[in-house]
């Protein structure tokens, strides 16, 4: 079982004029669900095509078109609902929401208003060792993308590409337990992790995959604590949403931004407006895109098109009974089986095709060894080359074998790092490469006394001095590494050295 | 001229195989037909081509045997029915020019079974009306007539009950969301038959209120109703309403036999200021029904009197939404636009120019009982009326119901342009018999039974156990057969 025990970590806290002000944050994260198809409709969701290529007849809303789900979509939510540990509603529907904009064909976008697939469950955020906050997941429901608005290709005409309409978006709704931009960027960080490792979003945050609309408030210390014994949301401050950000940086500047900007305002005797904004990254400043008044009416109901969701409780143990290990989990079998630091797990576990060649190059050799290589040699040098881990020029087989023969004594570890050199650039069997290019360590006891004599016959006067002062011992050594070129075990030649001087 | 035209399906299907008649006769029979009846304005488009083509590949087809029942029959289309390359713009001006790029299942199933399509038909637009006066193309006609005056043939599905009546075509397609099929099958002397809600697919059939509408047939007679329906419904994926339950041969449950059949007569529908005719009719469709061996039990629907006003919380909510889509942005009228005119003027000039005022005031009303504030108060106490009215049913058919009579109209036809200076409410009432058949998602269906003492024809209906739309049509053909309803409007067009 997972050890869960964690310290929370402090809340960000910003001193204002008169007072110190918390943070409280809330997210709903947008991700788009990794599916061949839309949520009704068997268009594709490649990225990248031809504008208005991806359509199907629901997806343009042409008359008389309907829906009908995606099944697959339905598993990919479930999937991440089981992730997030989270209630799976046997039973949930689809609303319509209702709003006239071009790139939303139907004039409504569907979506689970009263009876999201995904009930409650928790992320742990990890903010360093030991330390972490669970925030705690509201709910997750299905709903429809909206495609895209175009307005600067023409000074007299707006466009319309519809090839993300009617993509399947997961919106995933957090508690208010974000205490801090850090936190916010750890949390988007966690979850994308986790969808990652589910196979249920890609996490591309750059093409919109991944998205937020981040909910920001600021309370006096102290006043939070009291929200969360009584659930009252009057002991916070009045919240704004800021809209559709798709940067873990830029979500952190946002925050950062619109608490100061709340800040300012409350100490200046005025009262926060409960609204919409919009970050504005170039100015570094959040602008209000609507307010409370102005908030559209969505006049939801239920969408008479498409029946009740309902899903058997079989189905959903059968998904349960073949989710993936999480990161959570595989952090923790590393440091247990491995023996790896926490660090050193959760860089290894960050991403699972890292872990998954961790694994691959740890089996059944050592394992703190092949973190040391896969962290500091293999990642180092992909960033160098601006390298993924899934295109690197290096198999776990060719790392694992240079490994094997660091263990067994055949290479030193600088010998070592010159044939990583030689496998990444040119490929090859690493025990081939050490054969044929005669890199292999000399153990041979014979050897390296033959050298270390010839060494001592040639050096009469540095023996002498050896022998009033034993720390020349290494010179020794370091001539002897000279003649072998570097081959010779610098254990063995250290002991031979020493036995023959007699020190 | 020849009167091909004239026949009923049944007899059509047996003179063709009998190699008596071609499907190219009788189609061009109800083509020449068309032509001269346009003053009825049935037909808002013409496909004689299409229709001869169809005809000619029926004949083939019905020359190499194994040619399924309806092959060959010729059949009008209403304009509510996608109908690729062909003009399909429900009556309404913001559809004009739209000509789909795929077939509705439902006129794709007839297609598929051999029928010719003569060409599409009048109706309210955006099948919102009870009078076919709401439609762009301008009114369709009643073929019967009272001294001079032109009557409406009902509506929504108006175009159709004339084209029937008038025989300009051997059946049509109708939709039922209200009462659409079966008002104007009564008010034009025909059979209409809305099938259980999930019977026939919905895809392709421009949406009106999404959890009401159906298509079903009208016909000639009932034997007629049950071929075509036949043909019409069955499972279909690409609609998530549609239910998968198999579809029986309709025709061979046509026993006439009703022996031993409950028939329940539910004392609500005896509404204040009803006609006597029309509860005469009722009477004399409740003695025939127990002549021919039924039990006539008296039964309550005790949440009646609320069907009408859910009706019209329900229909036009859902309908403000279905039309949203109707925005000028990718097919269909788009206003022309003044200089600074933006997305905002887009909408509202597009929208104003493109919907007839029936249909503003339906998205107008169906936008205010969604609104917040609103929601509870209309949209969800219609819903649970909605609940109650389908639970009356329910218990009804758990007593041992097997099918309940009541009239089908409150009236006769109206005259064309008599409720113009209406309240709009007025002309709801039309529907008073028939919203509970759909807001409870059953069958019902229209049989003429009579005539009122000015000579227009009056309609009966019988609504059923849900799926068992084989045992309703049995009932209704019992009725049928004593009713011996035989009357004919005379040719004035």
């Amino acid at each position: 079982m997972l050890d869960q025990t964690f310290e929370t970590p402090k809340p960000k806290v910003i001193a204002g004029a008169k007072h110190d002000w918390e943070l409280v944050i809330g997210m709903e994260v947008h991700a788009q669900v990794a599916s061949n198809a839309k949520l009704f409709s068997g268009a594709s969701t490649q990225f990248g095509n031809e504008p208005n290529s991806n359509v199907a007849f629901v997806d343009a809303a042409m008359p008389g078109m309907l829906p009908v789900i995606n099944e697959f979509c339905v598993e990919q939510a479930v999937r991440t609902g089981l992730g997030l540990k989270a209630d799976i509603n046997l039973w949930s529907a689809f609303d319509r929401k209702n709003y006239f904009y071009p790139d939303l064909p139907q004039g409504y976008q569907i979506s689970q208003l009263y009876h999201p697939i995904v009930g409650e469950g928790e992320v742990i955020v990890d903010m360093g060792p030991g330390v972490a906050r669970r925030v705690r997941i509201e709910r997750i429901h299905m709903e429809q993308d909206a495609g895209k608005s175009i307005h600067d290709m023409d000074p007299n005409m707006s466009f319309v590409d519809l090839n993300r309409t009617g993509v399947c978006l997961m919106e995933i709704v957090s508690r208010p337990d974000i205490r801090g931009p850090e936190e916010a960027a750890a949390y988007i960080a966690k979850l994308r992790q986790i969808m990652r490792y589910l196979g249920t979003c890609d996490g591309n945050m750059q093409n919109g995959n991944l998205r937020a609309d981040v909910n920001v408030s600021i309370c006096l210390p102290g006043a939070y604590e009291k929200f969360m014994e009584t659930g009252d949301f009057g002991h916070l401050g009045t919240r704004c949403e800021i809209k559709n950000m798709n940067s873990m940086r830029f979500i952190q500047q946002a925050i950062e931004v619109e608490a100061r900007r709340q800040i300012q305002i409350v100490e200046a005797g005025g009262t926060v407006d409960q609204e919409t904004r919009l970050y504005d990254p170039d100015k570094g400043e959040t602008r209000s895109m609507r307010s409370k008044e102005e908030a559209h009416d969505y006049r939801y109901f239920p969408d008479p098109d498409l029946l009740p969701l309902e899903i058997e409780q079989d189905w959903v143990d059968n998904i349960a009974a073949n989710l993936p290990e999480l990161p959570d989990e595989k952090k923790a079998r590393f440091v247990g089986d491995f023996g790896l630091s926490e660090y050193d797990a959760s860089v290894l576990t960050a991403e699972v095709e890292s872990a998954d060649f961790f694994e691959a190059v740890a089996k059944d050799r050592d394992g703190k060894l092949a973190a040391n290589w896969v962290i500091n040699e293999l990642f180092g040098r992909l960033k160098k080359d601006d390298h993924d881990i899934t295109d690197s020029p290096v198999s776990p087989e060719q790392l694992g074998g240079i490994i094997e023969l660091i263990t067994k004594g055949d290479i030193s570890g600088k010998i070592a790092k010159d044939l990583f050199e030689i496998v990444y650039t040119e490929g090859g069997n690493p025990a081939e490469i050490v054969e044929a290019r005669g890199m292999k360590q000399v153990t041979d006891t014979v050897a390296i006394e033959a050298a270390v004599d010839q060494i001592i016959a040639d050096n009469p006067a540095q023996v002498e001095k050896a022998k009033a002062n034993p720390k020349l011992v290494g010179w020794f050594v370091g001539q002897v590494m000279k003649a072998t070129g570097g081959k010779a075990n610098p254990k063995a030649v250290n002991e031979t050295v020493s036995a023959k001087l007699g020190i | 001229m020849s009167d091909l035209h004239k026949l009923t399906i049944a007899d059509a299907r047996d003179k063709l195989r009998a190699k008596e008649i071609t499907s190219v006769e009788l189609t061009q029979s109800c083509l020449d037909a068309i032509d001269a009846a346009d003053s009825l304005c049935a037909y808002v488009h013409k496909t004689p081509d299409l229709a001869i083509e169809a005809a000619t590949a029926a004949d083939a087809r019905i020359s190499a045997g194994d040619a399924p029942d309806m092959c060959g029959i010729p059949l009008g289309i209403k304009d509510l029915f996608c109908t690729q390359g062909v003009d399909s713009q429900a009556a309404s001006g913001i559809l004009k020019g739209f000509k789909p790029e795929y077939e509705s299942t439902v006129s794709q199933k007839l297609k598929d079974a051999g029928t010719v399509m003569l060409g599409k038909l009048n109706m309210d637009e955006f099948a919102m009306g009870s009078s076919n006066e709401t439609s762009v193309y301008g009114d369709a006609v009643n073929p019967w007539k009272v001294d001079e005056r032109n009557l409406t043939p009902g509506g929504s599905s108006g175009g159709s009950a004339s084209a029937v009546a008038a025989d300009l075509c051997l059946a049509a397609t109708g939709t039922d969301t209200g009462g659409s099929i079966r008002q104007p099958a009564a008010f034009t002397g025909i059979v209409g038959i809305k099938p259980t809600y999930g019977r026939c697919s919905r895809w392709g059939i421009v949406a009106f209120a999404s959890s009401l509408d159906q298509a079903g047939p009208m016909t000639k007679s009932v034997r007629d109703a049950a071929i075509m329906l036949e043909t019409m419904c069955g499972h279909d994926p690409k609609d998530s309403t549609s239910a998968d339950i198999a579809v029986p041969n309709f025709e061979a449950m046509l026993t006439g036999d009703i022996r031993r059949k409950k028939i329940g007569i539910p004392k609500e529908y005896r509404m204040d200021g009803m006609p006597a005719e029309i509860e005469t009719l009722w009477q004399s469709g409740t003695e025939m029904l127990r002549d021919a061996g039924a039990e006539i039990v008296d039964i309550s629907l005790p949440h009646t009197k609320y069907a009408l006003p859910a009706y019209y919380v329900i229909a036009p909510a859902e309908a403000s939404s279905n039309l949203a889509r109707y925005d000028g942005v990718r097919f269909g009228h788009r206003a022309t636009l003044g200089a600074g005119d933006g997305i905002t003027e887009m909408y509202e000039k597009t929208r104003a120019e493109g919907f007839g005022p029936e249909v503003q005031r339906r998205v107008m009303i169906g936008t205010y009982v969604l609104s917040a504030g609103f929601y509870d108060a209309y949209y969800n106490r219609a819903r649970r009326v909605r609940t109650l009215i389908k639970k009356d049913f329910e218990d009804v058919f758990a007593a041992g119901v097997d099918a309940i009579l009541t009239p089908a109209t409150p009236s006769a036809a109206f005259g064309l342009g008599e409720m113009t200076d209406a309240d709009p409410v007025q002309m709801y009432l039309n529907d008073v018999f028939t919203v509970t058949v759909n807001l409870a998602g059953l069958p019902g269906i229209s049989v003429p039974a009579g005539l009122d003492a000015q000579g227009l024809p009056l309609g009966l209906q019988l609504i059923g156990r849900p799926w068992e739309e084989g045992d309703l049509l049995n009932t209704a053909y019992a009725l049928e057969q004593s009713a011996g309803f035989v009357a004919k409007p005379n040719k004035w067009w």
